[in-house]
């Protein structure tokens, strides 16, 4: 560990603080229809998206017509991308597939278009061998805005749901759609997209490269539209890689610098929605509770991930390295991971990308020491709560909390309420119920996988023996389960043994599992928080008496951690002790 | 109902355009234009020949030849590294740094497969640049990224204590005085950007074609 290294840390907490209080400010004047800087820019366009899609945007729509808009949107997305990838080479035309790549096979597509709707971006295909630059452009690209927009959407409607005075209109899913891609994804990725490419991202159309290099040998370089993608991966916390080797490659984060900015891009969202939650609550102290929940456990997840990752494995120490800081060297654990980052912007990049959805790896996770293995699954174990996906984050932290007033209440003695109004037995039915879905999803793919021959074929060979193949399975369906993307790579559902796909074929049952888990862990929470807003709209408010248990102060914050804490650990605390846990706390090496 | 399905299907179409065709299109334009080097790749020509990218960490080794044929294993060539050159990290992919398919290892910490590559590497980096290094080379003394795969299997860059090791070899070998390769060394170490956020690298390819053009060797 160096100082330098915790400084970074630091430092990232303080900036993302001060660029999130902004964000949060101009979002919550995007979503309230207040004017903001950017009006004369998109208000033509957002009426001529309005005017083709024949939407009324004045028309509110209660939380069923809201999830209807959403499904039927999301369906219309899945259908399009499944066409785009299953007909590649029908796009040859654009010019936008140099490399002639053929469709990687229907179930591996099953999984990738279910993937990047679901905002996971799940990956078991690698990009540079199987995607064309069309597929990436106007399949994946497209659903990395969308996937985003969708999720920042249903934030926002419970969040109105919450404060509404009104009836039951808990706002326009459409409108909120719009506004989320128009004011918010895109004039932030244009900016992340140009100081990428001026750090030395590529962005353009050219065939591969083929070259000699000094001593001779042959070899080839993949090009594409990178930049692009890449902003909006992080952004919308998506995470699918234009390479296969995601953030690692240096055409996708060449630089420390880059490496920061991304780590920024892939929380500004997420945090800002939390200090556009106190603002839109009308009492920003709520936003700042929240936040300082977020912020303390996301601190202490990358201190444990630093210290485990500086310290080393044991396969170094039983080869015989020295895994100590000298002058000039890392130390610490560089398996998986890229001299220009470090161990520091390896392990605060892991953290960041597996407490949101994003799942974007600068580093190889499955690399990672058993402890610094371990904090990844933890934070997914949270449900993505620290932070979290754009949107999703939010929501799924709002159920956290009126789960955590329901137990404050209980412990005083009195009926809950949040923001003065009753949380009652059908709200607490479905928080509950919608916060257990996606743990019961990951638990259950889990077991499924691990206890079938059809799952075990995943696992790579590598880890076949030991706990290593456990820690896989659980990873590749707690991360899927979290719509997070992130994975101990050497899980497959994809053999390809030619860039291009001919002659690949899908592990079915990896594929197929893996999909249903993904779109199962999305929609379903999403129906029921917007149930929830809806039951919260119709509500009277109550003016806070002296018995009112207040959601704005430290004992809040810490009954909070505490709810998030039990809940996730409960869940999970035995799948964790049968993987990374057992790496952690053994020095023996498996076969 | 049947709204929503004329709204979804309408939006869907008009999104694609605006987000995945114009805006990849906006910004591929503003990026050639304003930065054209980057945008392609900083790819490198010596003599009007293009050899590389800078950004891209490449395999500096010499094919193996037996009776005139070169040496395949697996359908891969098999490479020695040349002792001209400095040497970038271990590579998981397949050749070795091949930039159009990266990969990760993947190997575990507690796996004895990750013991074997690495003691693999120690021993290859010893036997490479122990002959040339003041006093005795072991394992202990190895820098870990010069043991350890990188994550992209074409990291461009190798830590500089790597370098100061490797120097002594190539300075050997190339008849040029340590001073000389070491003032190329600090000359071609990156630092950490703004100051503190990743490690200081030094930058293989642009280091390996300086020595190039200081001994009057085109490639």
């Amino acid at each position: 560990m160096t100082f330098l290294g915790w400084l970074t840390i630091v430092l990232f907490c303080v900036v993302l603080t001060l660029l999130a209080m902004p964000l949060g400010r101009y979002m919550a004047a995007v979503y309230t229809g207040q004017p903001t800087f950017l009006d004369p820019l998109f208000r033509t366009p957002e009426r001529l998206f309005y005017r083709v899609m024949r939407v009324d945007p004045e028309r509110s729509q209660d939380w069923k017509q809201y999830a209807k808009s959403l499904i039927i949107f999301s369906l219309a997305g899945w259908l399009l991308l499944y066409f785009i990838l299953r007909t590649q080479t029908l796009w040859n035309w654009t010019g936008l597939n140099p490399e002639g790549f053929h469709s990687a096979p229907w179930n591996v597509t099953f999984n990738t278009t279910s993937s990047f709707l679901t905002n996971t971006n799940w990956q078991y295909y690698g990009g540079e061998t199987t995607m064309s630059y069309f597929s990436q452009m106007a399949g994946l690209t497209v659903q990395n805005f969308l996937s985003a927009g969708v999720g920042i959407a249903v934030a926002v409607a419970l969040i109105r749901g919450i404060i509404g005075r009104s009836g039951k209109g808990i706002g326009n899913f459409w409108q909120d759609l719009i506004r989320t891609v128009l004011w918010v994804l895109t004039p932030i990725s244009i900016v992340v997209a140009l100081i990428l490419v001026f750090q030395g991202s590529i962005q353009n159309f050219s065939h591969y490269v083929n070259f000699n290099g000094p001593t001779g040998l042959a070899n080839s370089i993949a090009m594409g539209p990178v930049a692009s993608q890449e902003a909006i991966k992080e952004l919308g916390t998506n995470g699918g890689g234009f390479f296969n080797t995601n953030s690692a490659h240096p055409f996708e984060n060449p630089t420390g610098f880059t490496n920061f900015v991304e780590m920024l891009t892939v929380l500004v969202i997420p945090a800002g929605l939390v200090f556009m939650y106190g603002r839109m609550a009308g009492n920003r102290r709520q936003g700042y509770a929240i936040f300082a929940t977020m912020l303390v456990m996301f601190f202490g997840a990358c201190c444990v991930a630093y210290v485990a990752e500086a310290h080393g494995t044991p396969a170094q120490h039983a080869a015989g390295l020295h895994t100590q800081v000298v002058a000039g060297s890392t130390g610490g654990n560089m398996e998986g991971k890229e001299q220009r980052f470090g161990i520091a912007g390896s392990a605060l990049f892991d953290v960041v990308t597996t407490v949101t959805s994003c799942g974007a790896v600068n580093s190889a996770i499955e690399s990672y020491t058993g402890i610094g293995g371990a904090v990844p699954m933890a934070n997914l174990s949270a449900s993505e709560v620290i932070f979290g996906g754009v949107g999703t984050g939010l929501y799924s932290i709002l159920l956290y909390v009126l789960l955590a007033v329901f137990i404050g209440g209980l412990m005083v003695g009195r009926t809950p309420e949040y923001l003065g109004k009753k949380i009652e037995a059908r709200e607490i039915k479905l928080v509950a119920i919608g916060l257990l879905i996606t743990p019961l999803a990951a638990l259950f793919s889990t077991a499924l996988a691990t206890a079938s021959s059809a799952g075990r074929q995943s696992i790579s060979a590598a880890a076949a023996g030991g706990p290593q193949g456990f820690s896989e399975t659980f990873y590749a369906y707690l991360s899927q389960a979290n719509n997070n993307g992130s994975a101990f790579a050497g899980y497959g559902g994809f053999v390809q043994p030619n860039a291009g796909s001919l002659g690949s074929h899908g592990i079915t049952f990896a594929d197929l599992l893996g999909g249903f888990t993904m779109l199962f862990a999305r929609y379903a929470p999403i129906l029921f928080a917007l149930a929830v807003a809806g039951t919260l709209a119709g509500k009277r408010v109550s003016p806070a008496g002296l018995g009112t248990m207040r959601t704005d102060n430290p004992t809040f914050v810490v009954l909070l951690i505490g709810v998030i804490v039990l809940v996730g650990a409960l869940t999970f605390f035995p799948a964790l002790l049968l993987g990374p846990i057992v790496q952690g706390l053994t020095g023996h090496l498996y076969q | 109902m049947k709204r929503d399905i004329i709204t979804s299907a309408i939006g869907i179409l008009v999104l694609t355009l605006f987000c995945g065709i114009l805006y990849p299109l906006v910004i591929t334009g503003i990026s050639q234009v304003a930065f054209p080097g980057n945008a392609d790749g900083q790819l490198v020509h010596v003599d009007g020949k293009l050899v590389g990218s800078q950004e891209i960490g490449q395999n500096f080794g010499l094919q193996v030849y037996k009776n005139g044929k070169p040496v395949m294993q697996n359908g891969v060539p098999v490479t020695n590294p040349d002792p001209r050159y400095f040497q970038t990290r271990p590579s998981a992919t397949v050749p070795p740094n091949n930039a159009a398919a990266t990969t990760f290892s993947n190997l575990g910490p507690n796996s004895v497969a990750t013991e074997q590559e690495i003691s693999g590497n120690i021993q290859a980096y010893i036997a490479l640049n122990g002959p040339y290094y003041p006093g005795k080379l072991r394992a202990a003394n190895v820098p870990v990224d010069a043991a350890n795969t990188s994550a992209s299997g074409i990291d461009p860059d190798i830590s500089v204590r790597n370098a100061d090791i490797q120097a002594h070899r190539v300075a050997a070998v190339r008849h040029l005085s340590l001073a000389a390769v070491m003032t190329l060394v600090n000359k071609y170490t990156g630092g950490r950007g703004l100051g503190f956020s990743g490690e200081p690298g030094v930058n293989v390819l642009e280091l390996n074609l300086a020595l190039d053009r200081m001994n009057g060797v085109h490639a």
